[in-house]
């Protein structure tokens, strides 16, 4: 069963229009990643999937149903915002408990449902306290309470760790994770932060200008980019495009190859000046201008020697190479 | 605050600046204060010495208990007063809601011409009101001013409590949406309590010219049922003789509600200023 279905879903702010002939299905069960940069849309989806805008054309179905006309709190769906948007004026259990409420729910119901996702989250002892006494994390995790209880046929999650620091987001996110897999629901996460769309997602959806750029599992498009948007987008640091700088690569196309398929080499395909080292301990980034000018980083595993100013030979096996036309789409019987 | 940044010169000169302010504004209220206790005599003969043994009076009180309806001036000036507070808020918070909150044809527009009432001066209107009045037969009720004041203090009010709704996090509003709650709940159990400090500040603004207006009660409702404070104390100053006792004592217990309003709503206003830094 599909839990989401959109069909050629378009939408205009005034003149602008910002979405595209979307189509989309989310399975029941899958965790789907929208990604993409400030301004693509993502947002925008989420917000008209949750019925908070209204698509000017196509259809949105949540279940079996078409939901375009459906107020949000019917169409079965929760969401977990970025600046966590809990009522300051009520205690964690009854930001929790008020959506309940509000269904017309018993109180017996609205009590167990609160308490086992209290439990759940580690939120027992915050019970009785008000958002503004609670940390970042923990108010997060009311957050996503206050939609556990509402049991919903559809998760929306709006950039939920982008308020969050380093360490917290690597927490939180591996707890999203886990309540997936113990809740075994439908999610719909929006990032612009492709870690953590690579590390949740069943299926990564790369959106640019209001349009679907790619559509697929991480590993799909990490192995398979569609085009050179989707190839940078993904993977970090992200894919070096040369022109000029690898012999044999005809003109007006451009090679893609990440900085992990590079590696040093004294027969290596070209070369060039070490202009800066990184060094974190388990990799090693260079960054090294070719004789032909162009910029390449080049991530070494474990630690490794070289200097600013060394010249190094690089190489790379022709498979891991991606080559692209000038309109920047992926080109697969390569020249090369 | 800082304790290394502070410099102990520059902090004596503020508040002496401060103090010497102070002392400025509550002058004119103290000599009323102090006058209002003394005889009529002393009252001339020395108006800044306090009210001594032989000065003390309470003549001016007694006369305005004795004379004229006082506590009926008051009460009309109490209920003008908050009613006409009511209505602003209520109504310029939710003009100023659906403002912010919606997007709809000629919004801006709609926007400019709610403020433009803070430019014109409502007086300017105020003979066709007296014939607007005169027709409904409003003349001489408290509802003529209910009305006239509330038509002066809504534009300020949008103006000020739109600015400040716009500010409002949208993610809240939405969360309450998805949650089910209908938009008056909206607007009053999530947008209401956190624009609090708003609300006090146009209370304050539109509080005191109300009190203190002579004008359209003077026009509108002049009779003796339904005079005003500020209007009842007239019967005091007349064109030959003045009690100057009465007028004094009348103005001192007038002070008073407006303190008891104000404290009311400045101490929203310092208890919305806390709770959004702690936030």
């Amino acid at each position: 069963m599909t839990a989401l279905k959109l069909e050629n879903v378009n939408k205009f702010f005034g003149s602008v229009h910002v979405l595209k002939d979307i189509n989309l299905t989310v399975e029941e069960g899958e965790f789907v990643v929208f990604v993409g940069p400030s301004g693509c849309g993502k947002s925008t989806l989420l917000r008209v999937i949750a019925g908070l805008e209204d698509a000017s054309s196509g259809t949105v179905t949540i279940g079996d149903d078409v939901v375009n006309t459906v107020p949000p709190a019917k169409r079965g769906i929760a969401m977990v915002f970025q600046s966590y948007a809990l009522y300051p004026h009520l205690t964690v259990k009854d930001n929790m408990g008020l959506g309940l409420k509000q269904e017309g729910q018993s109180k017996a119901v609205v009590e167990e449902r609160v308490s086992k996702a209290s439990k759940m989250l580690d939120l027992e002892e915050y019970a009785t306290r008000r958002p503004a006494e609670l940390s970042g994390g923990q108010r997060q995790r009311v957050a996503i309470g206050r939609a556990i209880v509402r049991d919903p046929k559809l998760f929306l999650f709006d950039e939920p760790l982008s308020n969050l620091d380093a360490a917290l987001r690597m927490n939180t996110r591996v707890e999203i994770a886990e309540l997936h897999r113990t809740l075994s629901a439908s999610m719909i996460y929006v990032t612009h932060d492709q870690i953590e769309a690579m590390t949740l997602a069943d299926k990564i959806v790369v959106l640019r200008d209001g349009r679907v750029e790619q559509v697929g599992t991480p590993m799909e498009l990490y192995n398979n980019p569609a085009n050179r948007f989707v190839a940078s987008f993904l993977g970090s640091p992200s894919m070096n495009f040369l022109e000029r700088s690898v012999p044999g690569v005809p003109d007006g196309q451009t090679i893609g190859i990440r900085p992990e398929h590079l590696r040093l080499a004294p027969s290596g395909q070209f070369s060039g000046v070490v202009t800066h080292v990184e060094r974190l301990g388990g990799d090693t980034n260079l960054l090294v201008k070719t004789d032909q000018g162009e910029t390449v980083t080049v991530r070494l595993f474990g630690q490794d020697p070289t200097e600013v100013g060394d010249v190094v030979h690089l190489a790379f096996a022709p498979e891991d190479a991606f080559y692209f036309d000038a309109a920047q789409e992926r080109i697969f019987d390569a020249a090369a | 605050m800082t304790q290394t940044r502070r410099i102990p010169g520059t902090a004596i000169a503020a508040h002496a600046v401060l103090i010497t302010y102070t002392i400025i504004a509550l002058f004119p209220v103290f000599v009323i204060l102090i006058n209002s206790f003394k005889t009529r005599r002393a009252i001339f003969r020395d108006p800044l010495g306090l009210p001594t043994e032989e000065t003390f009076s309470l003549i001016g009180y007694q006369t305005v208990f004795k004379q004229g309806d006082f506590f009926l001036y008051f009460q009309n000036s109490m209920i003008v007063t908050v009613v006409s507070l009511t209505l602003i808020l209520l109504f310029g918070a939710m003009a100023a809601f659906a403002l912010a909150e919606y997007r709809f044809k000629g919004n801006t527009l709609m926007g400019l011409y709610l403020a433009l009432g803070i430019m014109i001066p409502i007086r300017i209107g105020t003979v066709a009101i007296l014939e607007m009045m005169v027709s409904t037969g409003l003349v001489n009720t408290l509802v003529a001013l209910i009305l006239v004041y509330t038509a002066q203090g809504l534009p300020l009010a949008v103006f000020i409590l739109s600015e400040f709704m716009k500010g409002v996090s949208d993610d809240l509003k939405n969360a309450g949406r998805i949650d089910g709650l209908s938009e008056y709940k909206i607007f009053f159990r999530l947008v209401l309590p956190l624009v609090r400090p708003a609300m006090a500040t146009v209370a304050v603004f539109n509080m005191i010219p109300i009190w203190n207006d002579l004008w359209f009660p003077l026009i509108l409702a002049p009779a003796e049922e339904v005079k005003t404070l500020t209007l009842g104390s007239q019967v005091f100053i007349g064109q030959f003789v003045t009690d100057w006792n009465a007028v004094l004592s009348a103005l001192s217990m007038a002070i008073l509600p407006v303190m008891v309003l104000y404290v009311i709503f400045s101490r929203q206003l310092i208890r919305g200023i806390t709770s959004g830094a702690v936030k």
